[in-house]
């Protein structure tokens, strides 16, 4: 049985991650990781007429270069998972228009790409198909226009804020592949978490209590310690809703270690007057698809739990009142 | 914590504006930009002669340009970041505000990018404008007389 | 000569900087957005015109008090008090617009054209 509890899932055979690409802005390649990232653009237009097609052109190129990375073309790519948070999830569809694969697009804000690792594991560990391609991706300036203000407005960012990444993460997910290659052990589907914040202009604080259900659930579930893992990142909740995170886990009596961080909070320095760090679909594909992805490959991390959080909601939804209702899903990676 | 106690909670531990330091940008940037519109004013006086009433109107769309010109070089961002209300209260914000709403959809086209979306963050104030004078008109009518 | 402009200009400074200084205030302790504080600061110059009070502080203050959006509002009422001094009951309808002209014209002209020129950037902070 490969279902433990309601929400989690530990696969009796894990597919294998056999090639990740990273895109990223000029802001994130400044950034901790900025090594890490197989392209850093100079600007963030990418040579194109708008935000929007520069931010499907950033989610194409990971896309095709993690399929070439890993040896294969599209043809080999049984479906294509994906999503991101730019106007009904254009820049992943727009990117697998003309590749001959399967698509099937998700949307979980900034949860996408936990949704996508997982659901993609499932149907490969389902039998179902043998070879996926999982990407996100997300643009600061085309986030910025459809959820907040005009770039050249000048108002000012709320010291809450964060930082929509401009970066896009692509991962092949496969049935079989080389001994030492990362691979997607299980993971936890969470459930929508809403305790009633309704400011925009605080995601963390939004994500924070889901982000501490999924962990709780899966810790509960699965039998695991916190200490199982090397590293235990959530996606984008940023420096006060990650702190936020291990206060609540701390009153449900769960002690995070050390380990514990945010990819929001780690992938800008605090120079770049980010105030909270990153968000974005990009965000946590992005840092998986670059330092993660690396670090386990070359042997120095070997369990790794990925939490990416997503806030839905709408800037109708939000202009009506309601408040933000959190996902977070979480995946385990171990090199076996 | 549920969703009574942790709204209350976010709000006494969320990370707070830096006040002295935003206060002390916005009342110089404030008082500069007023400054830059007394000097328009008396530079214009000084090489024509023109009536009070001219006088203001050519100072006010002199504000305008200026507000929309550096938001068009894309500086007036940078100076509202730091400057807050300093750089939104004068009119050269309303300037901002219109002109950074229309550059910003200048790609979805003319009709409906750059004309239509114009108005999505200054609207309010003209319609709230218009309203206002309305309200006055009648106050003059009736009461003041 | 040279200290009568100092001190006007730092009346004008004065003033113009304690209109910003409030519009902070409401930043820092509420959750204002542009658009709100650019019709609170209109709203109350024109409640202040229709007092008979925002002269006072023009005269005070000169460009730190038309300036600011407060001063926009002011001239919204001074033109609706004009026109229907002038032509009663339609004065109502037409003096606002008369007054505003200049200020609501300029910025759409200037946009209009800014627009078809110049491109949005991406923020570096």
């Amino acid at each position: 049985m490969q279902r433990k509890g309601n929400q989690t899932y530990i696969f009796d055979n894990p597919p294998y991650i056999i090639g990740a690409y990273s895109v990223v802005g000029p802001k994130e390649a400044e950034g901790n990781f900025g090594d890490y990232y197989d392209l850093r653009l100079e600007n963030d237009t990418f040579e194109e007429k708008s935000y929007e097609k520069a931010e499907c052109k950033m989610h194409k190129t990971a896309m095709e270069n993690a399929v070439n990375k890993a040896g294969l073309t599209f043809k080999d790519i049984d479906t294509i998972i994906s999503g991101d948070i730019s106007n009904q999830i254009t820049a992943s569809s727009f990117s697998a228009r003309g590749h001959d694969a399967m698509y099937l697009g998700l949307y979980s804000a900034c949860a996408t790409f936990g949704e996508a690792a997982l659901v993609g594991s499932m149907l490969i560990c389902g039998g179902f198909m043998d070879k996926l391609l999982c990407s996100t991706s997300s643009h600061f300036s085309s986030a910025e226009r459809q959820y907040r203000y005009p770039l050249e407005l000048g108002n000012q960012r709320p010291p809450a804020a964060q930082w929509t990444v401009t970066g896009a993460g692509a991962v092949v997910i496969a049935k079989t592949g080389k001994s030492g290659a990362p691979r997607i052990t299980g993971g936890t589907v969470g459930k929508i978490t809403d305790l009633g914040i309704t400011d925009v202009n605080n995601m963390g604080a939004a994500m924070a209590p889901a982000a501490c259900e999924c962990l709780y659930t899966h810790f509960k579930e699965s039998g695991r310690e916190p200490s199982y893992y090397d590293l235990i990142l959530t996606g984008d909740l940023g420096k006060y809703g990650r702190d936020m995170t291990r206060y609540l886990l701390k009153e449900k009596g769960l002690d995070l270690p050390e380990t514990f961080n945010d990819c929001g909070a780690m992938i800008f320095k605090d120079e770049q007057e980010t105030f909270q760090g990153g968000s974005g679909a990009g965000c946590s594909s992005s840092v998986f698809a670059s330092f993660i992805y690396k670090q386990m490959s070359s042997g120095h991390l070997n369990k790794v739990l990925l939490v990416p959080t997503g806030a839905l909601l709408s800037k109708t939804s939000s202009e009506q009142g309601e408040s933000i209702p959190g996902i977070a899903h979480a995946i385990s990676i171990e090199v076996l | 914590m549920d969703k009574n106690t942790y709204p209350e909670f976010v709000k006494k531990t969320s990370p707070k504006t830096r006040k002295l330091k935003t206060m002390l940008w916005a009342f110089v940037v404030g008082g500069l930009i007023c400054c830059v519109g007394e000097a328009i004013k008396d530079i214009i006086d000084k090489y024509f002669n023109l009536t009070a009433v001219q006088l203001s109107a050519l100072a006010t769309m002199s504000m305008i340009f200026l507000g929309s010109f550096f938001t068009a070089l894309g500086l007036y961002d940078k100076l509202g970041r730091k400057a807050g209300a300093g750089s939104i209260v004068p009119i050269t914000g309303f300037a901002n505000s219109i002109v950074s709403s229309a550059i910003e959809h200048n790609r979805e086209g003319v009709v409906f990018g750059i004309c239509a979306q114009m108005f999505t963050i200054a609207g309010p104030v003209i319609v709230f404008g218009i309203a206002l004078s309305c309200v006055a008109g009648l106050v003059k009518l009736l009461i003041i007389g | 000569m040279f200290s009568e402009y100092l001190i006007e200009y730092l009346k004008v400074f004065a003033v113009g900087g304690a209109i910003c200084l409030i519009g902070q205030i409401l930043i820092n302790h509420t959750k204002i957005t542009t658009s709100r504080i650019l019709v609170f600061f209109m709203l109350l110059g024109g409640l202040f015109e229709i007092l008979g009070l925002y002269k006072y502080l023009v005269e005070f203050g000169g460009s730190g008090a038309t300036v600011p959006i407060s001063g926009f509002g002011s001239v919204l009422v001074k033109g609706a008090f004009e026109a229907v001094e002038e032509f009663g009951v339609i004065g109502i309808i037409t003096g606002g617009m008369s007054g505003a002209a200049m200020g609501i014209s300029a910025a759409i002209l200037f946009g209009f054209i800014f627009a078809l020129i110049f491109k949005a950037r991406t923020k570096e902070k």
